[in-house]
């Protein structure tokens, strides 16, 4: 994309239409991916048959399908692919938006604490046998304690140095896993144990409707103010001092989308335990992509999210005898393309890394 | 265009860095401020622009102001045309997205500084120069009438310092009121209108350029002994500020000096 001196119109063009196609070409992939994932499994649906299924649901059509294929894919397979493409869009733009909000292209929820802290807040609701509910509002509770404490502690004099920001992240991950660590030590190794490790284990398996809503709520309305923000996210990401001179209050700003970021990444947490990686690959490949610019790049890291998630917990459940665990599978899939993107993209997707 | 009454700033605690600083800026003029590093040049700038609050006293702007920092990186590399846009963000609502309207005017401040065939490229690509002009642009493209600049010619090449001297001079003439920080002498001479010595705390002169810039005053500010040559350049009267390489008199350093008229005459020594 280094274009010289002399054909600024050439730039023009290839910046203008890769950033078009993207908008065009994804939300058709993402639909493709979720159909794709809605038909394969151990009991295979017809391509057709998924789409006459859905469409069923809204239309008068003919049945040509069979109940059992109905159920699979309406009652077994739909709940995990939406729960997949919330939780993967959530988590991919939450880590599109730490990482302008913190000025650093190597932060994701994970790396900041985030999911640590919610993955605490939760587990401490099990141990104190509250429901549904308190799991959820301990996840995002602790969730926005971790971003804050780490906001608090990397900030020396007024700057935060981008090592710094990742060194508090790892800190104040490491003491919430502790503390997680701590709670299963005490938990009832007959009913709690079980539930609290089940869950942090990181998997869609056990995804209803209930699941999808739950996630889904915040997951929506924090991808619709993102989205409302996403120029603002530009000028915030030139710094505060930058911001400020240009006539935008950094710090409401900034809450605003820190908060927003722990009640995605509560509800994410809360259906689906710690997956880790898809808020750091995600947002690097869709700069890879499209470049920095906000505007275009975080529609692009929701729809890429989506699709990201759904085809890797489609593989947990399509590859092996048994299926593997999806937060193994994000990791082992994740870390290898991170290091690839790192080495191929270093100077187009970050000024000076 | 802009005034500042009785601007002090001191750290808690601690002794003045400036007070009393008393200055009418108006439309068309430019004030340049001149002292040693650590004398609280740019902690003035950052009072005027509202990113420290004065100890006491107040700024008054007709508008917003709009601010040039040093150049600088960002961790993005966003296009040049999107950083001049964000020069838009003071008018638009918290919701909105700049439009077409905010992109005419972003093209016409970057056409201004002459940077317009660079709209594609990516910000952190562009050379120092480059970078500072943009970052004009943006300003420019905040629509305020009043500019603000930290040494915007610092770190810059001969070339380059003059394209952003004379960009500066052109958009005063135009109405803007211009205010900038330079550690050279010479910017001062050629471009402004006003200058402003921060000799200590207490002694912040302000004046017009050429009666204030004497061999004496700018001797005083830095501690050197300083040499006014001028100079018929095709028919304009111009004038530098040269260093003189004799150590300075004990007692002489950094005592401010009563503004005396150079030896050879300067008048008129502005070039536009």
């Amino acid at each position: 994309m280094r274009t010289s001196v002399g054909e600024p119109a050439t730039a023009a063009d290839a910046t203008g239409s890769r950033r078009s196609w993207a908008l065009v070409v994804l939300p058709v992939g993402v639909v493709v991916v979720a159909v794709a994932a809605l038909a394969v499994g151990r009991y295979t649906v017809p391509f057709d048959r998924v789409l006459a299924i859905l469409l069923g649901q809204l239309l008068p059509l003919p049945p040509t399908w069979t109940g059992t294929e109905a159920t699979t894919v309406l009652q077994v397979r739909l709940p995990r692919v939406l729960l997949s493409m919330v939780v993967g869009a959530g988590l991919a733009v939450c880590g599109a938006v730490l990482q302008a909000v913190f000025r650093n292209p190597i932060v994701s929820p994970q790396i900041l604490g985030v999911s640590s802290g919610a993955s605490f807040g939760g587990a401490l609701a099990i141990i104190l046998g509250l429901g549904y509910a308190a799991l959820v509002t301990g996840a995002f509770a602790f969730g926005l304690l971790a971003l804050v404490a780490v906001y608090l502690v990397s900030r020396v004099g007024g700057t935060a140095p981008p090592l710094m920001i990742v060194l508090s992240g790892i800190v104040v991950g490491a003491f919430f896993t502790a503390l997680v660590s701590l709670l299963t030590y005490l938990a009832d190794p007959y009913d709690e144990l079980q539930s609290i490790v089940f869950w942090l284990l990181g998997s869609l398996a056990t995804a209803t409707y209930a699941k999808v809503a739950v996630a889904g709520v915040p997951a929506v309305a924090g991808v619709v103010l993102i989205l409302a923000l996403r120029w603002r996210i530009n000028v915030l990401s030139l710094g505060d001092e930058d911001a400020a001179t240009l006539g935008l209050r950094p710090g409401p700003t900034r809450w605003l989308l820190l908060t927003t970021v722990a009640a995605v990444v509560a509800g994410a947490v809360a259906v689906s335990g710690v997956i880790g990686w898809v808020g750091l690959v995600v947002p690097h490949l869709a700069r890879l992509w499209v470049g920095p610019d906000h505007r275009v790049l975080l529609p692009v890291t929701v729809l890429i999210g989506a699709a990201y998630l759904t085809v890797i917990d489609t593989l947990t459940r399509t590859i092996g005898a048994a299926e593997i665990p999806l937060g193994v599978l994000t990791a082992v899939i994740g870390a290898p393309v991170f290091l690839l993107l790192l080495r191929r993209s270093r100077r187009r997707m970050w000024a000076d890394a | 265009m802009l005034e500042l009454e009785d601007l002090g700033f001191a750290h808690p605690g601690g002794d003045w860095l400036f007070r009393g600083v008393r200055h009418r800026l108006r439309a068309g003029e430019i004030t340049t401020v001149l002292g040693p590093n650590g004398r609280g040049k740019t902690t003035l700038l950052r009072c005027i622009v509202g990113l420290t609050a004065p100890t006491r006293g107040r700024v008054r702007s007709h508008g917003p102001i709009g601010f040039v920092p040093q150049s600088h990186q960002t961790t993005f590399a966003f296009r040049v045309l999107d950083m001049v846009l964000m020069g838009r963000a003071r008018h638009l609502r918290p919701f909105a997205s700049p439009g077409r309207h905010d992109r005419r005017i972003a093209l016409a401040a970057l056409d201004r500084v002459g940077l317009i065939h660079l709209a594609e490229r990516d910000y952190p690509t562009l050379s120092g120069g480059e970078r500072q002009l943009v970052l004009i642009a943006r300003a420019i493209a905040a629509d305020g009438r009043v500019l603000v600049l930290d040494e915007p010619a610092s770190a810059l090449d001969l070339r380059n310092q003059g394209r952003v001297l004379h960009l500066l001079r052109g958009l005063a003439d135009d109405g803007m009121a211009v205010l900038l920080t330079t550690h050279h002498p010479d910017h001062a001479v050629e471009i402004a209108d006003t200058a402003m010595l921060m000799f200590s705390a207490d002694d912040v002169r302000v004046g017009p350029a050429p009666d204030l810039l004497t061999e004496d005053a700018v001797g005083a500010l830095y501690g050197v002994r300083a040499r006014t040559l001028a100079f018929d350049d095709g028919g304009l009267a111009r004038t530098v500020i040269v260093t003189r390489h004799e150590p300075p008199e004990p007692g002489s350093s950094n005592r401010p000096v009563p503004g005396s008229r150079p030896p050879v005459d300067t008048g008129g020594a502005r070039h536009r």
